[in-house]
This record gives structure tokens, sequence and C-alpha cells, in this order.
């Protein structure tokens, strides 16, 4: 016979599982089933109508599909270059806001102001405002005597012009950063200061480890964000082509030259204007586990600067 | 005890939801009622989706429908504009098919008939003895797959030279590539600075309608062997197309040519270069002359076939087609019904030019285009002799349409910038791709 601490412990336990049963509601309807059914769609040839059990002939097409690693390379890029730009600009903007005597406010609402567009709306402003031909932006540079490159059509400036449009948005990332500078506490500036600490030894030894886990925060978001990158990278394509999306037109896929192809955006092109749902699901795999590698790695990384600190 | 009356009620609630999707038997399955057209099928309501959208266009589609109703008045069409292909996949795949949809493009035939989403309408064309030769044979071919007529065409695309006269000078529309290239030079006007002020003719594949698809006929290239793999690396045709385009956007340069490209204005606004007298000759569809009616009234234009490759004189008339289909879906509720509606819009000759009259599209059956009541004029008739030229090609349906005209798209603009070393090796490249992704798809 159990023994009253016995049945007291498993109520506990029981109502633990009461208490948890929504999130593992949530958890199993909206992550583990979908996880599941990607692996099982993944060895099986289905075009959104039949079904049919194909083994690893959506594994191996990956390694014949040149596309996957034009846009896994693509996607690393963003990763590499977009993430950390985006992140070091919006920690200067959030330091330079901090430090102002007067009109902080005003420059916290200009700065903020462009991550409240859509970003479809940004996005497409972007092609136009740098179109070689008509747009002002390159007008404006043609005023100092440079010549604008076609910023949008050109392989080598596509990327890096979606850069600058993720710069230009990056409002919401500066007031993380504004929240955390301000709660650094004043005293330690004081410190520091006392003890002779100029301006970079400062960030380096009272602000960057105070601000360490918003910045980890702001790292991982954003790397699952470029991981993800698909909806400014599909407008700029399809905007700069000047190809609408008819029935019957042709578009190329990351225009120019595959330069904007992201891995989700030939996920998209494989599973829902293709209709090869298993080959997806593949991509959608490898997206997971690329994301989990990441995520991973950072956090590791985060932890080790900690303990280090 | 207390958990029967919720299992009954979860009961009926289910057999509520699914009754009202109850798919009617699948056509050809009942033998066809006999007597009248008219007096044997019993009243229903059909619902229609279609791609048109503008007003003008839903306005002519419903006036078709209206000589369907004094046919079958005891049948009601329901339409619903603005619908795209996945609109229609997704809707078969959750059951919740319409009775009849139609389709801009013939992308999907392949699937649609090989899935059997859209039902075979091979045995009620049978039973209700529709030849089918009223249709030329590219129609047939992009509206069925594998022995499957599981769509019929509606109205068909056809694609031609158009030429602002002002801009040409007096000079004849050119008849073959080479006097396409010389009359592009003789035409194009440049700025001091070399920059494009008028093209005489935009050679990328990346301007407007000059996608793969609509360029292929000017050479008699082909897409496919005998066996459905790829037969772009190994018909020279290709070769020879691409051989002659970038020799073209070389002339220009291809820089030049981009920058020309990007400050032209959307190709479905009023700004279209062709009515700014910006380019004097350009690939496109019938429906243009429409759009020209209503965006640019009083431009001084012609119409001719394309321009072919010098040794195949016998392509000239000749172009592209394509077009919209129209078929039953699985899952559709009144599916006899729904067979006689697709039977009128795309058989009954009035229905057709009632149609072709008010959207300026190609009629597809011969006593449509025949008929007297068809409004003609010069620039018109020039794509419904196109569209009946015996050598007129279409992209055969293909499980891997969309992807193929993609992979050569994306080829093409790589050949035109001068990215290929070897256009050989290249287009080879491209059949690897489109073969490698037939073999995935098990076409």
């Amino acid at each position: 016979m159990a023994s009253l601490a016995d049945v007291w412990r498993r109520r506990e336990g029981l109502r633990a599982l009461v208490w948890l049963s929504p999130w593992l509601a949530g958890v199993a309807i909206f992550f583990i089933y979908p996880l599941l059914s990607t692996v099982y769609f993944s060895f099986h040839r289905y075009d959104m109508y039949t079904l049919e059990f194909a083994g690893l002939d959506n594994y191996r097409y990956l390694f014949q599909d040149p596309r996957v690693l034009t846009s896994a390379k693509n996607t690393l890029w963003l990763v590499v270059v977009l993430v950390p730009a985006t992140v070091l600009f919006s920690l200067a903007l959030a330091q330079l806001v901090v430090r102002l005597k007067a009109g902080a406010g005003l420059f916290r609402t200009i700065f903020y102001l462009p991550s409240l567009v859509p970003m479809a709306a940004g996005t497409i402003t972007f092609v136009f405002l740098m179109n070689p031909s008509t747009g002002p932006w390159n007008q404006f540079l043609a005023l100092f005597g440079i010549q604008g490159p076609d910023w949008f059509g050109d392989p080598a400036w596509s990327k890096p012009s979606l850069t600058l449009l993720s710069l230009w948005s990056c409002g919401q990332l500066v007031v993380i950063f504004l929240a955390a500078l301000l709660d650094v506490p004043r005293h330690l500036y004081e410190a520091a200061a006392i003890d002779g600490a100029g301006p970079w030894r400062q960030f380096r030894s009272v602000t960057l480890p105070t601000l360490a886990p918003v910045l980890m925060f702001a790292l991982v978001t954003n790397v699952i964000y470029a991981l993800q990158y698909f909806t400014q990278a599909m407008i700029a394509s399809r905007v700069a082509s000047g190809s609408t999306d008819s029935p019957g037109s042709s578009f190329s896929p990351g225009y120019p030259d595959e330069s904007l192809l992201t891995l989700p955006q030939w996920l998209f092109q494989v599973g829902f204007r293709d209709y090869s749902m298993g080959y997806a699901c593949v991509l959608a795999l490898l997206l997971f586990a690329t994301s989990m590698i990441f995520t991973l790695i950072l956090l590791r990384q985060f932890r080790r600067a900690e303990e280090a600190s | 005890m207390r958990f029967v009356p919720l299992a009954v009620a979860a009961a009926l609630a289910l057999t509520a939801c699914t009754a009202g999707k109850e798919a009617g038997p699948p056509l050809g399955a009942r033998p066809r009622p006999s007597g009248s057209a008219s007096q044997p099928l019993p009243a229903a309501t059909l619902e229609l989706w279609h791609g048109f959208s503008t007003d003008a266009e839903v306005k002519a589609f419903e006036d078709a429908i209206k000589g369907f109703n004094q046919k079958f008045p005891q049948i009601t069409v329901k339409a619903v504009k603005g619908v795209q292909d996945d609109q229609i996949t997704q809707a078969i795949r959750g059951g919740n098919a319409p009775d009849v949809a139609a389709s801009f493009t013939t992308d999907s035939v392949a699937q649609w008939c090989r899935s059997g989403s859209f039902q075979d309408l091979t045995p009620v064309i049978k039973q209700d003895g529709i030849d089918l030769s009223v249709l030329p044979e590219v129609a047939r071919s992009y509206s069925s797959f594998e022995g499957r007529q599981c769509t019929l065409p509606l109205l068909a695309d056809a694609y031609g030279l158009y030429y602002n006269k002002a801009l040409m000078k007096g000079n004849a529309p050119p008849k073959t590539l080479s006097e396409l290239t010389a009359l592009a030079k003789k035409l194009t006007v440049r700025g001091a600075d070399g920059t494009i002020k008028v093209a005489g003719f935009v050679p990328s594949a990346q301007y407007y309608e000059n996608v793969p698809s609509h360029l292929a006929p000017l050479v008699g290239a082909t897409w496919y062997n005998d066996d459905s793999t790829s037969a772009i690396g190994s018909d020279p045709a290709w070769k020879k197309l691409l051989t002659w385009q970038k020799e073209l956007v070389d002339w220009y340069g291809y820089a030049n040519l981009e920058k020309f490209r990007k400050s032209l204005g959307d190709e479905w606004s009023a700004k279209h270069p062709f009515y700014e007298g910006k380019v004097a000759m350009v690939l496109d569809g019938e429906w243009r002359n429409a759009m020209i009616g209503n965006e640019a009234k009083g431009l001084d234009y012609g119409t001719a076939p394309l321009p072919v490759a010098d040794d195949r004189p016998d392509l000239y008339g000749s172009g592209f087609t394509a077009g919209t289909v129209i078929g039953v879906p699985k899952g559709a509720k009144h599916p006899q019904q729904a067979w006689e509606l697709v039977k009128y819009l795309t058989t009954d000759t009035s229905s057709l030019v009632t149609l072709s009259n008010a959207l300026r599209n190609v009629p597809t059956t011969r006593a449509a285009m025949d008929s007297p009541d068809l409004a003609e004029d010069a620039n018109f008739k020039t794509f419904l002799d196109i569209f009946a030229h015996p050598k007129t090609s279409t992209i055969p349906a293909s499980v891997n349409s969309v992807f193929n005209q993609e992979a050569m798209q994306t080829f093409m603009e790589k050949w035109e910038k001068g990215a290929v070393p070897d256009l050989d090796a290249g287009l080879k490249s491209v059949d690897k791709q489109i073969n490698d992704k037939l073999k995935l798809t098990g076409g």
C-alpha cells in the first residue's frame, strides 16, 4: 500500500501536468505534430493531391539542386554581414541618442518611425528610390560626381542594398538598446572615470558586460530572422526585375542572378509554386537544423562569455 | 449518461458540416438522361471560379453566362472573380471545390489532369458527341495531359509583333531575325552619351513579354523530347535563338539596355513604352489591341506575325499560343450541370464570339473564328491567323511546367549579361536541372 507521501507526490505530479497542459497541448499541436508531419512528408512525393512514398529521393535531390547551395550562401551572407551590421548600427545609434543633451525624444522618434512602415511598402519604396534610371538616390549621388550602381539590379549590390534597408528600419532594436543603456548604473561610469578610464574603456568594461544579455538576445533573434529572411528579398526581386506575378509570366527567383535567393524563398518556390511539397519539407528541415545549430552556438558562446566575466 | 446528448450534438454537427460538401457522382458515371437537354437536368446553383477581374472582363463573362441561363433557366450560376490557380488547388484539396473553375494559365493543367483533381471530360465529350477537331491541335495539347482531357480551352492568347508606324519611318515589319536586327539598329535613337532614347526592339528576355516561351517559336525551339525530358540542350534552335539575342543585346550594350529597361513604365499601365513612342517594335499578345484602344487611343500602330529564323521561312505566320482553360474539379456538387456550363462556354459559337468581342481574346473553335459576328479589324485578325497557323506552338502541359520556364528564364538572364562562358555547356546544365526535377516530381 502506497504511503500518504507517495500519493501526495503523485498528486503533485498530476497537478503539475494539469497546470502545464495548455502549454503541452500548444507544443504538441503547433510544434511536435507539424515537425513530425514535415519529417513524414519529406520521405514522400506530395503535390498536394497525391501522396507517394519516395524513400530518400527528396534528400538525394538536395545534393543535385544547384539552388540549395546558392540560397544557402546568400542566407549565410545575411547572417554574417546583415545581422552584425544591423546590431552594431543600432547600438551606435542608441549610444548616440543616450548621450544627447537635448532633442533625444525627437531623435528617438525619427529613428523608430521607419520600423513602423510595413515591410512590403518599405522595400518597394527602396527599390523605386534606388532605381538606377529614375530613382532620386542616384541623381543625388550624381550631384557629387558619383555614378551610383544598379542597386537592386546588380548581383554585387543587391544584398548590400537590402542591408541598407535593414539599417534604415532598425528602430525597434535601437529602442531595446536604448532601454538597456539607460539601465546601466551611472555610478559605475563615475567610478570608472575616477579610475581614469576613457570612453572606449568605459564601453568595454562597463557598458558591454551590462549589455551582454540584451546583445545576445538581439543576436539570436536577428540570426533567426536572417535565416528566415523572405519578404524583403522576394519583393525586392520582383520589383527590381519588373516582372509582375501575372499568369504566364516567367520570373527568375532571387533576381538579379539568384543573388537574393534565400533559403526560405527557395523553399516557398519549391513548395507553393512547383508543389513539390516533399522536397520543400526537406528544405524546411534543413532550415530548422541550421537555425538550431546557430542558436546553440550563440548560446554556448554567451554562456562562456558570462562565465569568463 | 450525461455525455450522450453531447455525443449526439457532436455527431449532428459533424454530419451538418459534411452534408453541405457532398460531391456529385463523377462525370460519365451515369448515362446521359434521355430527352431534351434542358428538361432532365434538375435545378442547381453552380459556383464558377474564374480569373477575370476588371469590371469590363467580369461583365463580358457574365454576359456569356446569361446566354447559358436562357438555355438552362433552372440552373443558376454564381460567378466568383479574380481566382488564381493556387486558390483552386487549395479548394479542391480542402474539399471545397467549386463546380466549375477557369484558369488563365495552362501551367497547372498537367498536375490537375494527372492527379484527377479536375475530372476527365473524355467520357462526357464522347457521350455528347463533341468533335474536338473543332479545336486546333495546339489548343488541345495545352488543355489535356497524358490522354486526359481534363479541361477545355475557353479563350486563347496568341503572340505577334506590334509596331509603331511613326517610328517605323515607312519600313515594313521584319520577317526574319536578321531583318529584325537590322531594323532595330536602324530605328534606335541614342543620346550624345550613348544612352538609349528610342529602342528599335528590346531583345532582353527580361523585357515584359519576351519570356522564353514566347521567343521559342521564332526559331521553332522545342522544350521536350518524346520521353518528356528536356530538349533545350540538344535542340540547336535554342542556341540559334540565344546567339541572335546576345548579338543584339551586345550591340546596345547590356548596361545601357538595362538602364533603358529600368526607366520604362509599367507593362500594365498607360505609361507603356510602346504607347509613349520609346520602343518601335514589341512582342505582345492579342489583348494589347484592347489595351491600346482603352489607354492609347489614337496610337498609329500595326501588327504582324513575329519574325522567324532566316533558315526557317516556313515558320513565318506562326507564333506562341496559350490561353484560358476551364473544367470541372473533383468534388463538384453538380457535375452534370457543371459540364453543361463548360460545354456551353467552350463550344457555343455565340458565347465564344460574345466573349472574344468584349475581351479581344482569340476564340478557340473554328466556327467562332469564322463567325461573321466576330468583330475583326486588321490588327486583331493578325492574331486570329497566328492562332490558326499549323506551326503555331505552345508549351505542352508538363508537371514541371513552371520550373522549366523559370530555369530557362534564369539562364537567359545570365546569358545576356555575359555570365555564361560556354553556351553549349550552359544549355546542358539547364537540361540537367529540368531532368533532375522531373525525376523528383515523378514525371
